[in-house]
Formats: structure tokens, sequence, C-alpha cells
């Protein structure tokens, strides 16, 4: 209730500074694609929440930064601070101290000028619309100055294997076509920077396999730089050109572990003798969590 | 419907089975009869035992008519039946519009502002706890003698509801809907048009439900007092004079209007809300 009333405080509070956060915003993304080739910057961030029983330390002086057009994996226990990193690089959370620079500029510009894409681990898809606008909803936020991407809803909807699925609502939809439509609508404007918030959670290992290929395919296809939150350290592994191991209790940086595999990369990656190594060290380090 | 759903979600998983398919239509189609035919029989069945007590009990017409006696009357005054249902119609229908488009619009206030909400939401609730047999006399004061009062008794008996289910329904959108506006950098306007008022219809769809049937009780009872028209008046002089046929026959009259009243705002929820219908088979 907090949560949701200080989120609605925030998007309420957006008109004004949107009218004249825009044009600058966009400047700025403008600016920084020359200037400096950081997706994602964070300098000794850290996020406390006060309740009723007391203040929480979410994350804890996490400094990192990230190249455009990588894919970064945020690996870590329950209650590390993972969603709340992506959501502090997304401006749903403002850092307490410290500062971070999204694509060259503060997350709040970054985010007005619409170059951030996030996908949720529910898919939170509006029940009333078609998964055809479901994908085109971005477009009619903001009216006419609304980002758009090179591709259009439908050939969205084609690239994440959902052609044909146009007019069907999410209800009639599985759990991971659901998921697929999220992905749509989180690429429809085109966005630099794809947030990913355990999106393959609540799937089940076939679907999740697949949609992991599928998910590379399109990071190589759309040149976008990917941050993916999640608690697997197979799926962490296996998508992530680095890997960012966060500690619980305070959420800190434990480390960051670059992954050294061929790509494309296929499922059967995962029985190579390199990746079990792999996979056997982030184990380790996660124990000393 | 449910079976375009299901042919939708199972996708090529159909092999072309003309006889199977034939026979499982059968038995959809047997069982909507039963759904139909059913409630039919019941009602049959107790008007036949309630003819037969009246007849067999030696019942006098003026404490229980018999069915066919309120038949009789139904078919014989229908059209001075008619005539009074009309402005009870017109008043129930004019209060349910009055008195929703004034809960929609607080509860939209309320969803902007607590403020509002906590300095007139307990208002609301001491209004709402008024029994409408003295919200009548009080409105009639006021208002005078002529539809006006009645349209006000029954727009305040539709209004509560759907302050508080519209209030419940912009407000219950899930966290993450939020944050993707947030980070689609969404206006307030854009909020509510796009994502709060389409969260609150099935919400608004409930409360409608209830006011359809609760604005026609209000229509009634407002022509309790003072009025020489309308079903809530037949129903006063019918009881004064004993005339309990008539009596009936108005019930069923007043019943039957609300009764479709409720039915014209199921087929249009059932249109509206497509995919929240679809959901629950």
């Amino acid at each position: 209730m907090t949560m949701e009333s200080a989120v609605m405080a925030a998007s309420l509070a957006t008109p004004a500074q949107r009218v004249e956060g825009v044009p600058k915003g966009a400047d700025a993304g403008g600016a920084s694609g020359r200037g400096t080739e950081e997706a994602i910057a964070f300098n000794d961030v850290t996020v406390r929440f006060t309740t009723e029983r007391g203040t929480v330390t979410a994350l804890e002086n996490i400094a990192f930064s990230i190249q455009r057009g990588s894919f970064l994996s945020l690996l870590g226990p329950s209650g590390c601070g993972k969603s709340t990193l992506l959501r502090v690089i997304a401006d749903l959370i403002q850092p307490s101290a410290g500062s971070a620079t999204v694509l060259g500029t503060r997350p709040q510009v970054a985010r007005q000028s619409r170059q951030i894409g996030f996908v949720f681990q529910d898919a939170a898809l509006l029940p009333w619309r078609t998964a055809q606008q479901n994908v085109e909803l971005p477009l009619e936020i903001g009216g006419g100055s609304a980002p758009r991407g090179p591709r259009s809803p439908a050939e969205l909807l084609e690239l994440v294997g959902l052609g044909g699925w146009q007019h069907a609502y999410p209800h009639e939809l599985s759990g991971g076509m659901r998921q697929r439509v999220a992905i749509a609508r989180a690429l429809v404007s085109g966005p630099k920077l794809l947030l990913m918030d355990e999106p393959f959670g609540a799937l089940d290992e076939i679907t999740r396999d697949r949609l992991n290929e599928e998910l590379l395919q399109i990071w190589a296809s759309t040149g976008t730089t990917i941050v993916f939150v999640t608690h697997s350290i197979y799926e962490a592994a296996f998508m992530a050109q680095e890997v960012l191991l966060l500690a619980a209790r305070p959420g800190r940086v434990r480390e960051l572990v670059p992954v050294v595999l061929p790509t494309p990369r296929k499922v059967a990656l995962r029985e190579t003798p390199e990746f079990v190594a792999l996979a056997a060290h982030l184990r380790h380090l996660l124990e000393s969590c | 419907m449910s079976d375009q759903a299901n042919a939708l979600a199972l996708g090529g998983a159909f092999v072309d089975d003309a006889a199977a398919r034939a026979s499982f239509l059968a038995v959809q189609r047997r069982l909507l009869w039963r759904k139909r035919l059913l409630p039919l029989a019941a009602i049959l069945a107790l008007l036949l035992v309630w003819w037969q007590s009246i007849e067999i009990f030696g019942i006098r017409p003026f404490i229980a008519p018999s069915p066919v006696a309120v038949g009789h009357v139904l078919f014989a005054r229908f059209d001075m039946l008619m005539a009074n249902l009309l402005p009870t119609a017109i008043e129930a229908v004019l209060g349910f519009l009055l008195g929703n488009f004034a809960g929609i619009a607080i509860a939209t206030a309320f969803v902007y502002s607590r403020t509002m909400e906590e300095a007139f939401f307990p208002i609301a609730v001491m209004v709402n706890t008024i029994p409408v047999v003295a919200k009548a006399p009080i409105l009639v004061l006021l208002l005078g003698n002529g539809m006006s009062p009645k349209i006000a008794i029954a727009a305040l008996v539709c209004f509560f509801p759907t302050l508080v289910n519209m209030t419940r329904g912009l407000r219950d959108v899930s966290t993450e809907q939020i944050e993707l506006m947030h980070i689609l950098s969404a206006t307030p306007r854009e909020v509510f048009l796009k994502l709060r008022v389409f969260n609150a219809l099935p919400y608004l769809f409930a409360a409608l439900k209830i006011a359809a049937s609760t604005a026609v009780i209000g229509a009634i009872v407002g022509e309790w007092i003072g009025s020489t028209t309308g079903i809530g008046a037949l129903i006063i002089s019918a009881t004064y004079n004993f005339d309990s046929p008539l009596l009936y026959a108005t019930i069923v009259v007043g019943s039957t209007f609300a009764a479709l009243f409720f039915g014209v705002i199921t087929l249009v929820e059932r249109r509206i809300l497509k995919w929240h219908v679809t959901r629950q088979p």
C-alpha cells in the first residue's frame, strides 16, 4: 500500500516535469550516445526504506558500470535487492545516497525520454486489451510524441513467435505467451535499455529454455542493452556477458563475473565443461554471500 | 464464446472428429435447455401449489388471491397497470443514471484526493444508514410532490454501492501496472483513462446490477407518500381497498420491470466486459 502510494505520488508528479523534461532528456540521450559508451554507471548507490519497524538498507554502496549493448545478469539470494537495483535504473526508486547514471544521464531523464523498456515478472498485461493492443500501449502514452521503434507491433509479435495471436486476450494466452507479449511491448518504443525482472521465473523449464534462446536472438538483432534479474545460476550464466553477484542484507556487490562463453548460445552449451565450471564457480560465490 | 477461447488456447491440438463434436454439441444444447426450462418448471409448479392451496383451504380473496385472479387483473387492467408503471420506470431510470453518475464522479475525486475521501466518506456512510422509508418523507418535504423526490430517492439508494465499488476498482490496480505507466512517463490523465477506468469496470458493473433493482424499489417507496400515480401509489391504494388481486398484479408488474432492468445491465456488461466475463466460465 505504501509502496503503491509512493509510486502513485511519483507518477502524479510527472506532467509538469515531463513538459520540460522530454526535450531535455532526448537531447541528453543524443549527446550521451556520442559522449560515453556506458549504458549504466552506479556510483556508491545506497537505498534505504523506512517502515514502521525501522529502517531497512536494501542496497549499500553499489558501484558498477556496464557498456552499451551488453547483457548483464543480476544474480543473488532473495532479499539481496536485485529488483530494487533494477528499479533504481528505471527511476521507480530514488537512491537515498550516491548517484546512478543511465544512458549518460540521470535515470529520471532517461525514463522521460522513453529509452527504457521494462519486463515484469508476471507480464503485467492489461487484461482488457488484446495482445496487439497491449504491445501498442506505449505508443499511445504521451500522445503523438511517443517514440516508435524500428519494428511495428505486428512485426514484434511475429518476432516473439506470436504471429496470428494479435487478437487474443491475455486470459486466452499461456504464461509463456503472455511474457512474450510483455517483451514485445517493452521493445515497441525501440528502447536503448531493456530491464527484465525475473521475466521467466514463473514458467516451466522447457518454456524458459526456449525463451532464453529467443531473448538472446532478440538481443543480437536489436543491439539493445539488457539487464536481466534472475535467481537461477544457470539462467544468469547462460544469458549474460557479465554476471553481477549481489550479497544480501544489506544488498551489496559480491563480484562482477565476466562470462567467457561462445556466442550465439544454444541450450546445449549448458552441458559443456566450461559452462559447468562457470556455474560451479557462481554457486560457490553465492554460497559465501 | 468460451468454446472459441479454448480453441485459441489449445492451438493446433484439435483433430477433426465430426461424430464426437456433434455429440458434444448435443450435450451442450441439452444443458442449455435444462438451464432454461428448470426455473420455468419450478415457477409453474409453485403457481399450481398456490392455486390449489387457495382452492382446498378456501382462503378468501382479500387475504390471498388465487393466481387466476391475479392473472385476470393483469390481463383486464393491463393498460391501467402500464400507465402506472411508466412514471415509476422514468423515476427509477433517471434516479439510476443520476445516482450512479454521482457515485462515479465522487469515487474519482476520492481516488485523487485522500482529503476528500477522509472528509466525506463518513458522511456518505451516515446517509446510507438512513432507511429508505425515512428518506422518502424528508425528500418529499424538500422537493415537493412531483417526480423529483422519487428520482432523488432512487438516486440515493444507487449512489452508495457504486461509490464504494468504483472507489475500490479505480484504486485496486496492481503495483506493476502502475510501475509500467510510470516507466512510460504517463500523465495522471493517461493513468486514469488507460488503466484505472478499465480496471474499475468489473467493480462498477457489480454495483450497477445491484443498483438496477434497488433503483426501482427506491422509486416505489418514494411513491408511497402523497402520490396518485405509479406502482408505489397503486400498492398503497390496493392495500387500503383490500384489493389483493390488484396488489399482487402490481407487484408482478414492478418486479418484472426491475428484472428486465437488471437483464439489460447484464447484457451491457457482457458486451463491454468480454475480456472479463469469458474468464469465468
